[in-house]
C-alpha cells in the first residue's frame, strides 16, 4: 500500500486518516448526548447546577497540556530527542492531572448536593464528563506507551507517524472537552 | 496488452509491503493464517462464516415462534425435548416466545446482515476491487472481526443464562428494557445484550473505518471514484452511514446501562411496578427511541445498500450491459444515505408527537422513494435488451429487484403518518420490512456469495443446488410475506403470542398455519445453499488459472492469481484505465479496466 502511495502524488498517511474519521465517529457520541441534553432540558422537572471550581483548573491544566505536546512534536520533528522526552512526559502528567481534577470536581458536586441520581440533569452531566474523562484516559494510555518508547534505548523511532496521531487525539480531546465545558456552563 | 502481462511484464519494484506480496513462498502457522489473520481474504472468510451460522441460529428460532403462530393450540413434545422448561408440555412458553422474536431480529439484523453482508464483502472486495494490497490498518481490520466474535459470544451465551435472553423485542424500548424487575428477559439477558451490541459497534466503527480510508485513500493508479464499481460506492456509503449512527446507539447504551444500574432516570419517570412506586422521575422513554432510530433507520440503508450495489454489478456483468445511469447510481446512492439520516422519527408517528413535526418526517420518507425508483429503473433498463445468462448470482440479484419493488412499495404507505396510526406494529410492517430489507438483503447476499465464491476459494459452486435453493426461497419468500399484507391491512398485531382469542383474527388461523408450513421449508432449503457452500469449498471444481475469470468481469479482482496470497497481486498492483463497465463495447463481449483506451475506441 505503501508502494502505490509513492508512487502516486503524496497522500495523506491512511492511519491518520483512520484517525480523522474515527474522531468524527467519537464526535457522534457526544452530539447524540448532547442533543439529547437540550431536548431533556426544555422539559419539566429539569434542575440547573453551577459548576465546580475545580473544572476551571482541569480545562488549564488540558489547555496546557495542548501547548506542550506541540513543543514535543516540534521538538521530534527537529530532532531534539532530550526535549521531546520532557515535553511528552509533561504532557502525560497533565493528562493524568486533568483527569484527577475531574475527579475531585465530581467529589465536589457530589458533596454539594447534585448527586448522580437526584436529577435528570446531574446524571446528564456525569454521564457526559465521565465519558470525555474515558476518553481522555484512553490518551494517557498511549501516552505512557509513547514515554516509554522514547526512553528505550535499543529501539529508535524516526518517522513522526506515531507523534502526529497523538497529538492530532489529544488537541481532539482538548477541543471537546473546551466545547463540552462551554456547553455545560451554558445550559447548565 | 491483456491483463496477463500487465502482472507480468514489469520485474517488481521494490516496495515496503513485497514480502507480504509473496506469503505463498513462505509458510504461515495456522494461527496467523487462519485464526488472527491480517489478510482482508480471510478475515472476510470469518465474517462470512460467523454470519452463516447466526443466520441458522435466527433462522431456527424463527421456525420455533412459527410453529406457535401457526398451531397455537397444539403441543410439540419435541420442544420440549430442545427447550426443557421453555417449552413445558411442548407448548413455547410465553415469555421465551418475546424472547425468540427478540434474538431474531437481534440476530438477523446486526450478526447477519450487518456483519456477515457488509463485513464479507467490504472486506472482500474493498481492497480487490480498487487495487489495494490489503485494508488501510490490517491490524485493526483483524481487531474488528475480533470484538465480533466476541459480541457473538457474548449474545450467544445469554441464549443460556437462566432467566433467558433480551425479550423486549430488537428495539430494546425502555421501561420494559431498563427495569430488572419488569420480566425474566429484563434481567441478565438485558444486560448481555446492551454488552454485546456495544462490543459490535465497536467492531462496525473499526471495519467501517478501514473501509472508507481504503477507498478514499488507497485506490491503485487510475481508480479514480468514477471509475469504482458501484459495489465500492455502496460499502462506501454503508461506512460512512456506520460511522455516523453507530456511535449515537452506543450513547444510547450507555444512558440505559446507568438506568438499569446506577439509578438515573434517563428514560424513566412515574413508574409503578408490582405495586411498588419506583422514585424515578423526570426521564422519558421517548428520548431513547429518538436515539436508537437514529440509528435504527440508517441501519436499514447499512444493510440494503451493499446489497444495491452486489445486485448492480451482477445484474451488469451479466446483462453484458453496462449499468444504466451510472452517475445517476452514486447520486441516489448519496440520496439514499442523507434522506436516511433525516427519516428516523417515522417510527415513532403514534407516540404522541407533534403532527406538525410528523409531517416533516413524512416528507423525508417519501422523497426516499426518487432515489429507489431511480435504482430500479436503472437496474431494469439494465437488464433491458440484455444478454441475459441466468447464473445463480443473476437470478438472485433480480431476485433482490423483485423483493425491492414489492416491499419498497408498501414503504410509501407505511411513511404516511395518518397511515400510520392503522398500520403500525402491525404485520403490515412485518411484510413490508422483510420484503424490503430483509430478504432482499438476504438476496443481496446469496448474490454476492454465488457470483465471487470462485474469487473467494477458488473453486465453484454447485449449480443444480444454486437453482433449487433460488427458486423455493424465492417462491416462498413471497407465499410467507405476501399474505401478511392483509393480516396487517385487518389490524392484526405484531408481538402477540396467541390469536385465537380475538374474534376478528380468528379467520386467519388458516393462513397463518399456511404461512407457518412455507416458512418451515423455506427454512430447511437453505441448507440445501449451506451444504454446497461448505461441500465446494472442499470438493468444488477447481478455479483454473485459464478460467479465473469465469462470469467475464472488467473488475480488478478477477486480475489476480486464480488463488491470491496476501497481498493479492504478484508484482505490481494493475494500472487502471477505464470503468468498470465496459460491456459489449465495440464489438468486445468486454473490455478489462486493466487495458488502455484504444486509439478508436468510441466513449461509453
Amino acid at each position: 500500500m505503501i508502494a502505490v502511495m509513492k508512487e502516486m502524488k503524496p497522500r495523506l498517511h491512511p492511519l491518520k486518516y483512520v484517525m480523522w474519521i474515527g474522531l468524527v465517529s467519537i464526535i457522534m457520541i457526544f452530539a447524540g448526548l448532547s442533543s439529547a441534553y437540550i431536548v431533556k432540558s426544555n422539559q419539566a422537572n429539569w434542575l440547573t447546577y453551577k459548576l465546580p471550581l475545580i473544572f476551571w483548573y482541569s480545562t488549564g491544566a488540558i489547555l496546557i497540556s495542548s501547548i506542550t505536546i506541540f513543543l514535543s512534536r516540534r521538538a521530534f520533528v527537529n530532532r531534539k530527542m532530550d526535549r521531546y522526552k520532557l515535553w511528552l512526559s509533561i504532557t502525560t502528567i497533565l493528562g493524568i492531572l486533568f483527569v484527577f481534577l475531574q475527579y475531585w470536581g465530581f467529589k465536589e458536586l457530589w458533596a454539594s448536593g447534585v448527586t448522580l441520581t437526584r436529577n435528570v440533569s446531574f446524571s446528564f452531566l456525569y454521564v457526559i464528563v465521565g465519558l470525555h474523562a474515558l476518553h481522555v484516559l484512553g490518551g494517557v494510555v498511549a501516552l505512557v506507551i509513547l514515554v516509554i518508547q522514547s526512553y528505550r534505548k535499543h529501539t529508535k523511532v524516526y518517522t513522526t507517524l506515531s507523534i502526529d496521531l497523538m497529538s492530532t487525539y489529544w488537541h481532539f480531546v482538548d477541543i471537546l472537552w473546551l466545547y463540552l465545558f462551554f456547553f455545560l456552563l451554558m445550559m447548565g | 496488452m491483456n491483463h496477463e502481462e500487465v502482472l507480468h511484464e514489469q520485474p517488481l519494484v521494490v516496495h515496503d509491503l513485497g514480502h507480504e506480496a509473496h506469503d505463498h513462498h513462505h509458510k504461515q502457522s495456522f494461527i496467523t493464517h487462519y485464526i488472527f489473520s491480517q489478510d482482508h481474504k480471510m478475515i472476510s472468510h470469518q465474517f462470512l462464516v460467523t454470519g452463516i451460522i447466526w443466520a441458522v441460529i435466527g433462522g431456527l428460532f424463527s421456525v420455533l415462534f412459527r410453529l406457535q403462530l401457526g398451531y397455537p393450540d397444539q403441543a410439540f413434545p419435541f420442544l420440549e425435548d430442545i427447550l426443557g422448561r421453555w417449552a413445558k408440555g411442548g407448548r413455547l412458553d410465553q415469555e421465551f416466545y418475546y424472547a425468540l422474536v427478540t434474538m431474531h431480529g437481534t440476530i438477523l439484523v446486526f450478526f447477519v446482515l450487518t456483519a456477515g453482508l457488509s463485513g464479507t464483502f467490504s472486506n472482500f472486495l474493498i481492497p480487490l476491487q480498487v487495487g489495494a494490497r490489503d485494508m488501510a490498518s490490517p491490524f485493526l481490520n483483524m481487531l474488528s472481526y475480533w470484538f465480533f466474535f466476541s459480541a457473538s459470544v457474548v449474545m450467544f451465551s445469554s441464549l443460556f443464562v437462566q432467566t433467558g435472553p433480551a425479550s423486549g423485542g430488537w428495539t430494546i424500548y425502555p421501561p420494559l428494557s431498563a427495569l430488572r424487575d419488569a420480566m425474566d428477559g429484563s434481567k441478565t439477558g438485558m444486560d448481555l445484550w446492551l454488552i454485546s451490541i456495544a462490543l459490535f459497534i465497536v467492531s462496525t466503527l473499526l471495519g467501517g473505518l478501514n473501509y472508507i480510508v481504503t477507498i478514499l485513500n488507497m485506490r491503485t493508479k487510475g481508480m479514480f471514484m468514477t471509475r469504482l464499481p458501484l459495489t465500492i460506492w455502496s460499502f462506501f456509503f454503508t461506512a460512512v452511514l456506520g460511522v455516523l449512527t453507530f456511535p449515537v446507539l452506543l450513547s444510547a447504551v450507555v444512558l440505559l446501562l446507568f438506568d438499569r444500574h446506577l439509578g438515573t432516570s434517563f428514560y424513566l419517570s412515574d413508574i409503578f411496578i408490582q405495586g411498588k412506586i419506583l422514585p424515578n422521575e423526570g426521564g422519558s422513554p421517548i428520548l431513547f427511541q429518538h436515539l436508537f432510530w437514529f440509528l435504527g433507520h440508517p441501519e436499514v440503508y447499512i444493510i440494503a445498500l451493499p446489497a444495491m450495489g452486489i445486485t448492480s454489478e451482477v445484474i451488469s456483468t451479466n446483462s453484458r450491459k453496462p449499468i444504466f445511469g451510472y452517475m445517476a447510481m452514486v447520486g441516489s446512492f448519496f440520496a439514499i444515505a442523507t434522506l436516511s439520516c433525516l427519516v428516523w422519527a417515522h417510527h415513532m408517528f403514534v407516540t404522541g408527537m407533534n403532527p406538525f413535526l410528523g409531517s416533516v418526517f413524512v416528507l423525508f420518507t417519501l422523497l426516499i422513494a426518487v432515489p429507489s425508483a431511480i435504482k430500479v429503473f436503472n437496474w431494469l433498463t439494465t437488464l433491458w435488451k440484455g444478454n441475459i445468462i441466468f447464473t445463480p448470482a443473476m437470478l438472485f440479484a433480480i431476485g433482490f429487484v423483485s423483493l425491492f419493488i414489492s416491499g419498497g412499495l408498501t414503504g410509501i404507505w407505511l411513511g404516511n403518518s395518518a397511515l400510520d396510526m392503522h398500520l403500525h406494529d402491525t404485520y403490515f410492517v412485518i411484510a413490508h420490512f422483510h420484503l424490503v430489507m430483509g430478504v432482499a438483503s438476504m438476496f443481496g447476499m446469496f448474490a454476492g456469495i454465488y457470483h465471487w465464491f470462485p474469487k473467494m476459494f477458488g473453486r465453484f459452486m454447485n449449480n443444480t443446488l444454486a437453482y433449487l435453493h433460488f427458486w423455493i426461497t424465492m417462491i416462498g419468500a413471497y407465499l410467507i410475506f405476501w399474505p401478511m399484507h392483509y393480516e396487517g391491512l385487518a389490524g392484526m398485531p405484531r408481538r402477540y403470542y396467541d390469536f385465537s382469542n380475538w374474534e376478528s383474527f380468528k379467520q386467519f388461523e388458516g393462513l397463518n398455519q399456511f404461512i407457518s408450513i412455507v416458512a418451515i421449508i423455506v427454512f430447511f432449503t437453505q441448507f440445501l445453499f449451506i451444504f454446497n457452500f461448505f461441500y465446494s469449498i472442499f470438493k468444488g471444481r477447481k478455479v483454473t488459472e485459464a478460467n479465473k475469470n469465469p462470469w467475464h468481469s472488467t473488475t480488478l479482482e478477477w486480475t489476480t492469481p486464480a488463488h491470491p496470497g496476501h497481498g493479492n497481486w504478484i508484482g505490481e498492483i494493475p494500472e487502471v484505465h477505464r470503468w468498470a463497465y465496459d460491456y459489449s463495447k465495440d464489438g468486445r463481449d468486454f473490455i478489462p479496466q486493466t487495458e488502455p483506451i484504444g486509439e478508436n475506441e468510441s466513449p461509453h
